[in-house]
């Protein structure tokens, strides 16, 4: 189309995310007035479609926050960072970081981490499907355990804070509460993987984030191994394989 | 990815349907119910894998389906997303689907997507971008598309056609079909101050491959005058059946499609208003022959 084509539809663009622009000269109202309230349609088609859309992926940070300051943060984020793509499940990714840097949600430190285990189960969720590596498999690596290299399934994610994360995340899923109880006083490290249809959370033992880590990363196991032991003496090597194994994520070796 | 052997290419029942939807994936599995068909957003199944293809999988070996697209942007001034189109077709190629859509309306401008369905103004330029987008389309999807009728709040100063006209000339310039919604005629008449019976009575129905039936809300304009919002959150409201009942008796059967997309009811209300749709096929089907297949 023309020039004048492209430059009508981006000032439509440019006002329908702008709520203080003017209606774009080029809308038709009844009698010659401006159409300000059927705009305000779109503009608030667009805002609340959005808006919805990280409701949805952000349940648990929208109850710790509550629904009016979640949804005023996230039109604030959609203003700033609009979708660049037609399929809506990316969008959203850096919301964790933009919450993260919204300082009325400072009060609440540990928001952008809840919002980040609920990014990876998204994520999870939508991932490519592989089949996990079965027991049997998983048994016959043991005699070359020391060089084996993991293939982690599509799906899997670690989401590491210095706050207990899980833990306000399950509570306020479950519980619906805005402010958790009784909380664990250390950090807590996720492993977030979808083995076949459900999406699993799961809480990864000291040293068990950096054994992962360097894992995913393409370390071997004694590799991986001696990195956990280098930050954390306590590491266990054998509970944290068992972890990764039961947990469906890997499914394969190289 | 290769569709899956257990699909037939059998083509979209004149029955009703409905917009398949998260929360009624286990109700359609388990209950097995008599219904013609189910429509998909392609959107909402252009992730990798996880519960959606799963569903929508099992789904699909057990009903036809129809593919809507609500994000290429027939509409818009810039080029289409070339990689939105193959995403389309991959998916197309996957599931199979009886019918294709989208919307004549625009979503994307540059790089952001505004996530609604925006309106053009109706001219001989844009009619030319239109027709130009959907034969891109139909080539890339090796299938024939319908366009459905937009439901608009406001209109374009420079505007030179009337909708049914331009939709008229995009069918006989591309060859490709139309959705007929009769929500959005009735919401488009009451927006813009006519006939909704006058702009059926000129509309090309005889290009009409499916029809879609939603609810609206009601809003008011700056003066007080009646605005409604085409918002698809309730039941398909009488006057809408009403009218679906006078494009029926001139169209005969055609598949028509439930949309309920917000405020999503339970699968029995949902299903109840597919068998509404049914009633009036059936009808329809066994009444006089109807004027387009007469004249035909």
């Amino acid at each position: 189309m023309t020039a004048d084509a492209i430059q009508r539809e981006g000032a439509f663009a440019k006002a329908v995310l702008d709520a203080d622009a003017r209606v774009p000269a080029a809308l038709a109202g009844r009698d010659g007035r401006r159409p300000v309230r059927r705009f305000a349609v779109y503009r608030n088609n667009v805002y609340a479609g959005l808006v919805n859309a990280l409701a949805g992926r952000f349940p648990a940070t929208l109850k710790l926050v509550g629904e009016e300051f979640f949804r005023a943060m996230a039109r604030e984020y959609v203003a700033k960072t609009p979708p660049r793509s037609a399929v809506l499940f990316y969008y959203g990714g850096d919301f964790p970081d933009f919450i993260g840097a919204f300082p009325p949600a400072s009060a609440v430190p540990y928001l952008a981490d809840v919002a980040r285990l609920e990014w990876a189960w998204h994520v999870a969720y939508h991932s490519a499907d592989a089949e996990p590596l079965s027991q049997e498999a998983l048994a016959a690596l043991v005699t070359r355990a020391e060089d084996v290299r993991f293939v982690f399934h599509p799906s899997a994610r670690l989401v590491r804070s210095a706050y207990s994360v899980i833990t306000i995340w399950e509570l306020t899923a479950r519980d619906g509460e805005n402010e958790p109880g009784r909380l664990p006083a250390s950090g807590e490290d996720a492993l977030v993987v979808r083995p076949a249809l459900q999406v699993t959370v799961r809480r990864l033992p000291a040293g068990g984030a950096i054994f992962a880590e360097a894992l995913m990363a393409g370390e071997t196991l004694a590799d991986a191994a001696a990195a956990a032991l280098a930050v954390e003496p306590e590491f266990d090597l054998a509970a944290n394989l068992a972890g990764l194994m039961r947990s469906g994520a890997f499914i394969g070796t190289r | 990815m290769a569709p899956s052997a257990n699909i037939s290419q059998s083509p979209i029942p004149p029955r009703g349907g409905v917009g398949l939807k998260p929360e009624h994936y286990r109700d359609i599995l388990d209950g097995a119910p008599d219904i013609g068909w189910f429509e998909i957003h392609a959107e909402n199944y252009m992730g990798a894998g996880g519960p959606p293809h799963a569903y929508l999988t099992a789904i699909r070996e057990r009903y036809p389906i129809s593919l809507h697209g609500v994000g290429l942007s027939i509409g818009g001034a810039g080029p289409l997303d070339a990689d939105h189109l193959q995403r389309l077709r991959a998916l197309a190629d996957r599931y199979q689907p009886a019918l294709f859509s989208e919307h004549l309306a625009w979503s994307s401008h540059e790089t952001v997507y505004l996530n609604d369905l925006l309106p053009l103004p109706y001219t001989q330029d844009t009619l030319t971008g239109v027709c130009d987008h959907i034969d891109e389309v139909q080539n890339a999807m090796a299938r024939r598309m319908l366009l459905e009728n937009p439901s608009t709040y406001i209109a374009y100063a420079e505007t030179t056609m009337r909708e049914v006209d331009f939709l008229r000339e995009v069918v006989r310039r591309t060859g490709c079909g139309l959705l007929l919604d009769v929500n959005n005629v009735f919401v488009q008449a009451a927006n813009h101050g006519f006939g909704a019976t006058d702009y059926l009575d000129d509309f090309p129905l005889e290009h009409v491959a499916e029809i879609h039936l939603g609810g609206h809300a009601e809003d008011a304009d700056e003066d007080g005058s009646l605005l409604l919002i085409d918002d698809h959150g309730c039941a398909v409201p009488d006057p809408v059946w009403t009218l679906y009942r006078r494009v029926l008796a001139r169209t005969g059967p055609v598949p028509t499609l439930i949309e309920w997309d917000n405020d999503v009811p339970t699968w029995s209300a949902l299903f109840a208003e597919a068998k509404r749709a049914d009633g009036l096929l059936g009808a329809c089907s066994m009444s006089a022959v109807p004027e387009l297949m007469a004249a035909t």
